[in-house]
């Protein structure tokens, strides 16, 4: 059975990764446990549940310092008093991938999840001011500031957003906000394929409207969201937001220029919100099923024509998120994780994960996407340089 | 006053340097090569004009296998590498050292691919700035970062400063507008980091290497990200009777949850400097000048400034000045953007860019003036106020050893502030020679070494712009 240590300062913590380092006995960092991202082994577990709490939310300057235990709920609690929100949407997978736990800020920025807005305006890491984490030489080191614009000395926040437990314990995280827009609505295309849907995307992203979401959704997963009140057929959705009167004019512009592409319908702000966060949340794929899933990122017009090559050779359900450039693709039967690879390559590249199979299937498929030899390597001796005795997993 | 110093350079380096010459003109094609005494001036310095050295020699490559072939070279032999641009790094970024080549993209500027569909372009890394946007610009496109040099300075210097201009406030710096680069190790190796997909898999290497001043490879390549011209942007100029009310109002604007896409700050003597030189129309009475812009349909501006000059009036603006054509706005913009030229042209003046939290701008403000003051100096404020990232302009006599020693050590008492009110040294111009012997006001010594540790992974003998960044003392071992 695996220790949990859940230290209650940064100093505890590096104690422990001390001691672990002199027993030679690997660990796993843990943050709210929503998912396992690399295989945890038996190792003793390094969480940090017990550091948790928000050191400082200055609303005028719209930015926020957490403990990184702290749970996203109590985040998005205080966030709401001030009308203001996170701009990267984090995502929760756990519908998704049946899993419990309690999603925290450092899981988030440890992750780099990231919602619809994406594609406009950044992923986690970019919202991302400062970190303080315990290396794996136990050393409490402090990385960027808390100001909105920083060039001082190498970007270790950028480094350490993403890493996924491989490289260092996060403790505290620095991040900016937005204001949450005053209305929001959503403008629905019905009946397209895949490829009019993407060039419907493009032609909505060249226009001067300020899309902050665009996702397609073909019919086999158009029911599947908002309670299948959609109306009838694939579905475009184009996400507006902003001051109530821009997103009435803009809806309209946007509108008439999409009634080229196919029937249009307009949501409200409310169904927009549920809309988005059901798209950014996976539920379409949320089926109780352990069927293989794999999020895709590739050039937002490539998305559709990887979907189309893989379904002449394989069972695959898909729908696309920022603009076609992040695919959720589920497979019937087998993860097929060389063909998915092949044809990312073969389209021009990206990347898959698989998040979600049997357990079977996890553990005999390569989850995160190989890496190019010299990328790998360098990658290697990063990870050296901050965690020289190898106590957190790799992986790359 | 101490000058700041460069590594010493290496004796084994210097007296081979006929061998090196011949060397690099074999891995070259003609002109390729800079290495007569008097061609190397032009390269001595960038545009942190107070240090000078002469490199060795000078490479343009035309091409990444040369640069790949340039930098195993310079490896093998551990010979430094100072990568250049434009040589408009205001912080000594792309100062070179006797005993270093500089590796020059000028000839790598290419614009190699636009994809509308996908908003990228992919251009090498010697394309300047503003020629991504002119290129793509007819067609209802921009490339957002747009440093006041963007005339002159080269996408590669912006990434290797992370550089900002006065719309990043709403579209972010280079990183946020960086997808992928095809980058060379200082081994030669040629690696491609992210691409047009959104995220790229494993470490945010892209993420690192944007910002990090030459130090971790050469950019030959960039992949960026366009975006859809708005459909109109209209500024506005607030004349205030203090600096501080200025700074104030910044802070509420953000704190009020508008985002206009600029908001640029001058005070009394900037304002003067740039009106003799641009005749923009600025007031000439006011003692702080903010240029707020926004941008949308004429219906969406309307409401915008509306709710902006309300809280403006709110801190007592006195001169409210709405431009109502595009060619005022053009000229309002000449103004801001020309003020480091302008400013040049009647003293000499080093650029100070420390970020500071918004609530701070108005103490900072304050305490600049006050240093200024002590030393016996002048100073013109512009600056990008929406982030806090400020440029006191601190003018001095570069013919006046004394003055220029007191213009330095105001500098760094400036930088100090910032850092001591929760900002940092510097916002976008980056550390390069300049505020290397101010790391340590802002990092922890631990902080310095897992830094320079990272550094070390990419180029473990510190041969890629080696004086630059990180202090010269406490180095780890090669
Ligand atoms: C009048 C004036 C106004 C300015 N306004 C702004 C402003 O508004 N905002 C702002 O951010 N900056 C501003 N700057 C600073 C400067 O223009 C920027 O730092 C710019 O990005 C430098 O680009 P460059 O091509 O001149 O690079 P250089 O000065 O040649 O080099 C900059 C740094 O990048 C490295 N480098 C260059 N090319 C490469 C490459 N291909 N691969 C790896 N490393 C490389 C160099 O070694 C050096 O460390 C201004 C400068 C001037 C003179």
């Amino acid at each position: 059975m695996s220790v949990i240590h859940d230290p209650l300062s940064e100093e505890a913590a590096a104690r422990i990764i001390l001691s672990a380092a002199a027993a030679g006995s690997p660990l796993q960092i843990r943050g709210g446990g929503t998912r396992t991202l690399a295989q945890a082994g038996g190792r003793d577990i390094l969480s940090s549940a017990n550091l948790s709490g928000i050191v400082a939310y200055n609303p005028a300057e719209m930015t926020m310092t957490a403990r990184s235990g702290t749970p996203l709920e109590e985040i998005a609690a205080a966030l709401e008093k001030h009308r203001q929100m996170l701009a990267f949407e984090p995502l929760d997978l756990r519908p998704v991938l049946g899993t419990g736990g309690i999603p925290t800020i450092g899981g988030v920025f440890a992750t780099n999840a990231s919602g619809a807005r994406r594609f406009v305006a950044g992923a986690a890491r970019d919202s991302l001011l400062g970190v303080r984490f315990v290396n794996g030489a136990g050393e409490i080191i402090k990385a960027g500031g808390r100001v909105m614009k920083n060039v001082t000395g190498l970007d270790l926040a950028k480094l350490l957003a993403g890493s996924r437990g491989t490289l260092a314990f996060l403790t505290e995280v620095t991040f900016r906000l937005l204001p949450v827009p005053e209305d929001a609505a959503t403008i629905v295309v019905s009946g397209l394929n895949d490829a009019e849907a993407a060039a419907a995307m493009a032609t909505a992203m060249s226009m001067t409207v300020e899309v902050s979401g665009a996702a397609h959704l073909p019919e086999s997963v158009r029911g599947r969201v908002l309670g299948g009140r959609l109306p009838d057929g694939a579905a475009t959705v184009l996400r507006l937001e902003g001051l109530a009167a821009s997103v009435a004019v803009r809806a309209e512009k946007l509108s008439a220029a999409m009634a080229s592409f196919g029937a249009v319908s307009v949501l409200d702000a409310g169904a927009t919100a549920q809309l988005w966060r059901e798209i950014r949340d996976v539920q379409p794929y949320a089926d109780g099923t352990a069927r293989p899933l794999w999020r895709v990122s590739v050039a937002p017009t490539v998305g559709h024509q990887l979907v189309a090559a893989l379904r002449l050779e394989t069972g695959v359900d898909a729908y696309y998120d920022w603009q076609g450039g992040l695919v959720w693709l589920r497979m019937e039967a087998n993860p097929e994780a060389e063909l998915v690879r092949r044809y990312i390559k073969a389209l021009g590249g990206g990347h898959a994960t698989l998040m979600r199979a049997s357990a079977a299937a996890m553990a005999t498929t390569p989850v995160l996407q190989p890496q190019a030899e010299a990328i790998a390597a360098l990658s290697t001796r990063i990870k050296e340089k901050l965690d020289p005795a190898g106590l957190f997993p790799a992986g790359w | 006053m101490e000058q700041i110093g460069f590594l010493p350079p290496k004796a084994a380096v210097l007296s081979r340097r006929r061998e090196i010459v011949a060397d690099l003109a074999d891995l070259l094609p003609e002109g390729c090569l800079v290495h007569e005494p008097r061609e190397l001036v032009p390269f001595e310095t960038d545009a942190f004009v107070s240090y000078r050295r002469v490199p060795l020699a000078v490479a343009l490559p035309e091409t990444t296998a040369q640069v790949a072939a340039v930098l195993k070279y310079c490896h093998r032999y551990a010979i430094p590498v100072v990568p250049r641009g434009a040589g408009t790094s205001l912080s000594g970024g792309a100062i070179p050292q006797e005993d270093a080549v500089v590796l020059g993209l000028s000839k790598m500027s290419r614009i190699l691919e636009v994809d509308y569909a996908n908003r990228t372009a992919i251009v090498q890394a010697g394309v300047t700035n503003l020629a991504i946007s002119d290129a793509v610009s007819a067609d209802g496109y921009f490339y957002a970062p747009d440093p006041s040099s963007q005339l002159a300075c080269t996408i590669g210097g912006n990434i290797g400063m992370n550089s900002g201009g006065a719309h990043c406030l709403k579209y972010g710096v280079t990183t946020n507008n960086l997808l992928g680069v095809k980058l060379v190790l200082v081994d030669g190796t040629v690696v491609e980091l992210g691409g047009k997909a959104l995220d790229a898999p494993g470490l945010d290497l892209l993420g690192l290497v944007c910002g990090s001043e030459g130090q971790l490879g050469i950019v030959t390549e960039a992949t960026v990200r366009l975006i859809a011209k708005p459909e109109g942007a209209r500024p506005v100029l607030f004349g205030f009777d203090s600096s501080e009310e200025a700074g104030a109002c910044v802070a509420d604007i953000i704190a009020a949850g508008i985002i206009p896409v600029a908001i640029e700050f001058m005070d009394k003597p900037a304002i003067a400097i740039c009106e003799a030189f641009a005749g923009a129309g600025y007031p000439s009475d006011v003692e702080a000048l903010l240029i707020v812009e926004v941008e949308g349909s004429e219906a969406e501006m309307d409401d915008m400034l509306r709710s902006i000059i309300e809280i403006a009036r709110r801190h007592g603006v006195r001169v409210v000045k709405e431009s109502q054509s595009a060619t005022q706005a053009a000229l309002i913009w000449k103004g801001r953007k020309s003020a480091f030229g302008a400013t040049g042209r009647i003293a000499d003046y080093i650029c100070m860019d420390g970020t500071v939290p918004l609530s701070q701008l108005p103490n900072v403000l304050r305490g600049t003036a006050e240093i200024i003051e002590r030393h016996g100096l002048r100073v013109a404020n512009v600056f990008h106020a929406g982030d806090g990232n400020m440029h006191p302009l601190i003018l001095f006599d570069a013919n006046d050893p004394d003055d220029a020693a007191r213009a330095e050590e105001a500098g760094n008492e400036i930088l100090k502030l910032c850092v001591d009110v929760g900002g940092c040294l510097t916002g976008e111009h980056g550390v390069g020679i300049e505020k290397r012997d101010l790391m340590r006001h802002q990092y922890a010594e631990a902080d310095l070494a897992q830094q320079m540790a990272v550094r070390a992974a990419f180029d473990p003998q510190w041969i890629l712009n080696p004086s630059k960044v990180f202090p010269l003392e406490g180095r780890p071992a090669a």
